[in-house]
């Protein structure tokens, strides 16, 4: 082969390796849809399942959903921008803020499982929150607390000196500057991590089956009642081998949703975000 | 009239002896002009005036600096008031990228001023304050980041007059703009000194001949000339200052 036919050749595998990734996607939503579209009709969004999830629908497990995600992201966003911001505005890089971020990036390591032990031992029995959305929301919560977190500091980092020393010379607090400059100048960034954070947060299974999750279809009335949710309904109905069809109707639910939130926030973003 | 006065200041970064025992005067309604090459400490030095170097952590200053015969480095200074006092115009342009309007309207919110109308005031008199009005009347609610960057730096300018401040800090403001761009903002300083009194740092030495009424020459962290403007660039006393103005050196 000569140079330029093993340039050529180099081009078209890199090219395979590249469009291998979007294969898969196509693949993976394609083989889902095809699967669960059957069992998906207006019926099975809104109503209850019946003899263990046999018939009937998922409506309790999206609600759970909801609640179990909008939980840990409320949790999850305050403390993660607040220690995004102190540690990129109020404290010198040090060995201080490397071993926070250090701590960030091993939590961020950890398996989901071990966050569910983790959950149910001391959310569920040691400070007796009990198998409740509680439970599960903070162990989804601690879950996605480094991605929101990085993420945030990312951004947060991303806003330029000269933009905020532009405020501080006008005499605007440090307060005001982070109110007025760094937020919106970072909110895209940090939206990001939180749909990202959000989006783990629906879809995993390993935290909540000890700390939230049931099979009994009953629509939670308070934080402190546990719930259906829908990857577990999904883990349930597969292994149990109840129905394979309401499996991947449900799979397909979960994709859609997660979609969704990953959509609406594109849109936010479009909305919010500063042309520069 | 006295202003500001530098009184043995000296300034390290971390272990970097930047400014050397510096000693001046900034008179009120002039414009002081700081010239040297690249790295002698005009730029440290203008970033004293209002403690903006403050937010680098590494930096400590000794030495005293006045505003009427009150050392602005003194524990009991807010440093926020302190800097809507004596503003400052930066090398870069940085409106912020919000709409021209709102530039101009952050200071005075940022100070409580919530009034529409009276914000609108203030900008469209800032605006006309820094000859920028008949240019941008038509598009205030334009992103800022939109228009020129000569256009830019004016409305930075506009948006420090609107705090109403008494000493304006520039900080090479034509740096990065063209020789026309750069002929407005050296008019609109010069009309400028009659209401403020200014500080210039700039790298370009007949803009300092043009428009300062007093310079100082730094070299290596040290003043090593200051005077009248026309003293300096017709009959230094030292000699590096003369090499330095007719370009053999720096």
């Amino acid at each position: 082969m000569d140079r330029h036919t093993k340039d050529k050749a180099m081009r078209g595998v890199l090219w395979g390796a590249a469009i291998f990734t979007i294969i898969i996607l196509i693949i993976l939503i394609g083989f889902i849809v095809i699967k669960g579209a059957s069992a998906i009709d207006w019926a099975f969004l809104t109503t209850k399942p019946l003899r263990s999830g046999r018939e009937g629908g998922i409506f309790p497990a999206i609600v759970g959903t909801i609640y179990l995600a909008g939980l840990a992201v409320a949790v999850a966003t305050p403390i993660g921008v607040g220690g995004a911001l102190y540690l990129t505005e109020f404290t010198k890089e040090g060995k201080i803020t490397k071993a926070i971020r250090f701590g960030a990036d091993t939590l961020n390591g950890v398996p989901s499982i071990i966050f569910g032990l983790f959950g149910f031992s001391f959310l569920v029995y040691y400070l007796n929150f009990g198998i409740s959305i509680l439970s599960g929301g903070l162990t989804l919560a601690f879950m996605i607390l480094p991605t929101v977190f990085r993420a945030s500091e990312e951004a947060i980092r991303g806003v330029p000196r000269w933009d905020k020393e532009g405020s501080y010379a006008l005499g605007a607090t440090k307060l005001q500057t982070i109110w007025k400059v760094v937020i919106p100048q970072s909110i895209s960034g940090i939206v990001t991590g939180v749909i990202l954070g959000l989006g783990r947060a629906a879809g995993e299974t390993a935290p909540i089956i000890f700390t939230a999750a049931i099979l009994n279809p009953i629509m939670p009335e308070s934080i402190m009642q546990p719930t259906m949710a829908l990857p577990a309904h999904l883990y349930t109905l597969t292994s149990e081998g109840i129905s394979m069809e309401n499996a991947f109707g449900t799979a397909l639910v979960l994709i859609v949703m997660v979609l969704l939130f990953n959509f609406a926030v594109s849109i936010i973003r479009k909305k919010k975000s500063i042309r520069r | 009239m006295v202003r500001m006065e530098i009184k043995d200041v000296n300034l390290w970064y971390g272990t970097f002896h930047a400014l050397k025992d510096i000693n001046m005067k900034i008179y009120k309604n002039k414009v002081t002009a700081f010239i040297g090459p690249s790295g002698c400490g005009k730029s440290t030095l203008i970033r004293c005036l209002n403690r903006m170097n403050d937010l680098i952590d590494t930096v400590k200053v000794t030495g005293e600096i006045t505003l009427d015969g009150k050392n602005i480095y003194d524990k009991d200074v807010d440093v926020v008031k302190l800097r809507k006092d004596i503003g400052m115009v930066f090398q870069k342009p940085n409106p912020f990228p919000i709409s021209i309007h709102d530039n101009i309207a952050y200071g005075p919110r940022l100070h409580g001023i919530k009034d529409k109308n009276k914000l609108n005031d203030i900008v469209v008199n800032n605006l006309k304050g820094s000859a920028l009005w008949e240019e941008v009347k038509d598009i205030l609610d334009q992103n800022a980041m939109s228009i020129s960057g000569g256009q830019q730096q004016r409305l930075c300018i506009a948006r420090c007059l609107a705090v109403e401040p008494e000493v304006i800090l520039f900080d090479e403001p034509c740096s990065a703009l063209d020789p026309i761009s750069t002929g407005k903002i050296e008019d609109l300083i010069t009309q400028l000194k009659k209401d403020y009194t200014i500080v210039i740092v700039t790298h370009n030495m007949q803009q300092a001949a043009r428009i300062s009424d007093y310079t100082g020459y730094f070299y290596l962290g040290n003043l090593m000339e200051f005077n009248k403007t026309k003293k300096i660039f017709t009959n230094p006393d030292n000699p590096q200052t003369e090499k330095y103005i007719t370009g053999k050196f720096g």
